[in-house]
């Protein structure tokens, strides 16, 4: 039994089958791609994940508890943390700043009304956003404005936001969508370098097969909102049926 | 210092001094001089600085640190109002309870009211605020003032009447508004020379709130607490799947600037107990946006240089008539002088919003940071710095808040 279980998930949008009978078990502390041509499903699946989206049937449990009908703050609070295709990160705020309010929201629950207190003074979390800071090699950036730094540093950022909760599962929707090969491969090694030294389990949306070759111990395609196939990277590089849904049955 | 940092405190201690001062700073020209006009420096028109001050801060603290723009702020200030007026029918003329039953409903009423109008955000949020401030003065202008249930007197406004209870009120105390025995309309004359210099209790009364509420504010704008409101402004999605609810921080900051308003309702009671709906408008929910905006939404200082210059020009400039204009431009040939006051009349007097409009609008076009941003750069050119990473909202103003 894996740590996020997805049970016979259907979702329609008017006339279009998003999902059909979606089964998905993912196992505590291992890295699970899910990859699919366009519109195969994945966005969809993960904002289904995520409770954003409700599936007409179906349950979707997380450690055992249903994630359905909850809301994200909810959800987040079980321990899933979210990594969006664009990095949505505080832009107003300076990096510090990005990197404490996840530790308070760990620290405080959903709301706390301190208005009076000085954020200065908090001591222990400034100590702690510094710590994750210097681990992304990120401390010599602290008071930078976070709307200015390049994708892959707000890319950094945003995954730095979530590992300072300590998630137990890590869902990642397509990483490095958008960057430039260097800022690439950076946030493949940082994520490398997560899964080496947490107990994480990590849940990764991506078209580049470069991205997902490099991280995935478990692959799970899509095609039309079905599961194809899954396997091991090994052997869903050879797939005829993968073969077939990304290129055409011709190939 | 009081737990804020150096910069902060500084811009307290400025705030201070110009509250303190201002009956001498307002009135820089001399008594008989023909540019005594420009003088503000006169209890009623200041009071308005500092009441309008504590509004502006207020608002400033839902519309620049979380970015809901109420469009029925107004509403709060008129509950103020009424609660203040209603304290002095009932127990007496002493400001103390009215002022605090003020912050009290209008801390209730933004609650009813924010609870259904924050489900909404952007544009959507702005026209609840807005229909329910409607709905406020409507209920104020009419419905809440027929002779069998009057609580609002309609569009006579709300006053204290001899016939009233007050049953508190003690023998030989004043028979106007008064802050234990301080009559809130004395004024202090100081004659210097040319100048006249008015010291007026109840402006003293207001200026004072008005510190403790910038004071608040500033303690608010670097709490946590704060750091989630910009948060939610900045990006409210990160917000909830960082495992915040957004609701109840949006609901407090909308709360806390309503109690602002009532705060402020209550002070243009007590210093003139008389309350009318008007104050409800929506050209008054109107204004205080305005103010913000101009001063610089989101900066501490901004919104009280804001609601100052909005003050001044709907006082000053309104009182510019053709008269006075022609003794201006006296000097130059009849036609010319004619040409001239027809010139610029559409500009003062009664079109002083004309002034204000142009103002707003190249303010906004090329100051968007409003007055801070324009002193910010100032102080960049004489200090010869280029433009910094300065973007932080730590506004050392040094020109005046008239």
């Amino acid at each position: 039994m894996g740590i996020l279980e997805v049970k016979n998930v259907n979702k329609r949008f008017g006339g279009l089958q998003a999902l059909g009978d979606v089964n998905l078990s993912v196992e505590e502390n291992s890295v699970h791609a899910i990859i699919g041509p366009n519109g195969a499903g994945k966005s969809t699946l993960l904002n289904v994940l995520i409770g954003k989206l409700i599936p007409d049937t179906g349950s979707v449990s997380f450690d055992g508890q249903s994630v359905l009908g909850r809301k994200p703050y909810e959800i987040c609070q079980m321990g899933i943390s979210r990594v969006f295709q664009t990095p949505e990160i505080f832009g107003e705020l300076s990096v510090l700043e990005n990197m404490m309010i996840p530790i308070f929201a760990k620290r405080d629950g959903a709301f706390r009304m301190h208005a009076v207190e000085n954020s200065s003074n908090e001591k222990a979390i400034i100590e702690q956003a510094e710590h994750v800071l210097e681990s992304l090699n990120m401390a010599d950036k602290r008071h930078f404005n976070s709307a200015s730094m390049s994708r892959g540093d707000k890319r950094r950022l945003e995954i730095g936001m979530c590992l300072s909760q300590n998630p137990r599962l890590l869902l990642l929707d397509e990483p490095t969508a958008g960057m430039a090969r260097a800022d690439t491969n950076n946030t493949i090694d940082l994520l490398k370098q997560i899964k080496d030294e947490r107990d994480i389990t990590i849940a990764i949306i991506e078209h580049d097969m470069h991205v997902v070759f490099s991280l995935a111990e478990r692959i799970t395609v899509l095609a039309q909102g079905t599961p194809l196939v899954e396997d091991t990277p090994d052997n869903i590089k050879g797939h005829p049926k993968v073969r077939e849904a990304y290129l055409g049955e011709s190939a | 210092m009081l737990g804020l940092h150096k910069k902060d405190f500084n811009l307290l201690l400025i705030v201070v001094v110009l509250a303190m001062l201002a009956p001498f700073i307002l009135n820089p020209f001399p008594e008989n001089s023909g540019l005594a006009q420009f003088n503000a420096g006169y209890p009623d028109l200041m009071q308005k600085f500092v009441i309008f001050g504590i509004f502006a801060i207020g608002f400033n603290i839902l519309f620049g640190l979380t970015g809901y723009l109420s469009f029925g702020h107004a509403a709060f200030l008129g509950i103020g109002s009424y609660s203040c007026v209603w304290m002095f029918k009932l127990l007496g003329y002493s400001v103390v309870p009215g002022i605090l039953l003020s912050i009290v409903t209008s801390g209730i009423f933004a609650w009813l009211i924010g609870i259904i109008s924050l489900r909404r955000s952007g544009i959507y949020f702005s026209i609840l605020t807005l229909a329910f401030a409607q709905m406020s003065f409507a209920l104020c202008y009419s419905v809440l003032s027929n002779p069998k249930f009057n609580l609002t007197n309609g569009e006579t406004g709300l006053q204290v009447y001899n016939n009233d209870p007050q049953y508190f009120r003690g023998e030989g105390s004043p028979n106007v508004p008064h802050f234990f025995g301080m009559e809130m309309n004395a004024t202090h004359k100081m004659e210097l020379g040319g100048w006249l210099f008015q010291f007026n209790t109840g402006y003293y009364l207001c200026a004072v709130i008005m510190v403790l509420a910038f004071y608040l504010s500033i303690r608010i704008f670097r709490s946590p607490f704060g750091m989630m409101l910009r948060a939610i402004k900045s990006n409210n999605t990160r917000m909830n799947y960082t495992g915040l609810n957004a609701r109840p921080y949006t609901l407090a900051a909308f709360v806390i600037s309503g109690m602002y308003a009532g705060l402020a309702g209550g002070l243009l009671s007590a210093v003139d107990p008389l309350a009318g709906a008007e104050r409800m408008q929506w050209t008054a929910s109107g204004e205080v946006v305005l103010m913000t905006i101009l001063g610089g939404a989101g900066t501490l200082i901004g919104p009280v240089l804001g609601s100052g210059l909005i003050k001044y020009f709907e006082n000053i400039f309104s009182k510019i008539n053709d008269n006075v204009l022609h003794s201006w431009f006296s000097f130059m040939p009849d036609g010319i002088e004619d040409l001239m006051v027809t010139l610029i009349h559409p500009f003062v007097g009664k079109g002083w919003h004309l002034t204000l409009g142009v103002l707003f609008m190249l303010i906004v076009i090329f100051l968007p940071g409003g007055l801070v941003e324009g002193g910010q750069r100032i102080k960049r050119l004489i200090s010869g710095k280029k433009a910094a990473d300065e973007t932080e909202d730590e506004a050392t103003q040094s020109t005046p808040a008239e």
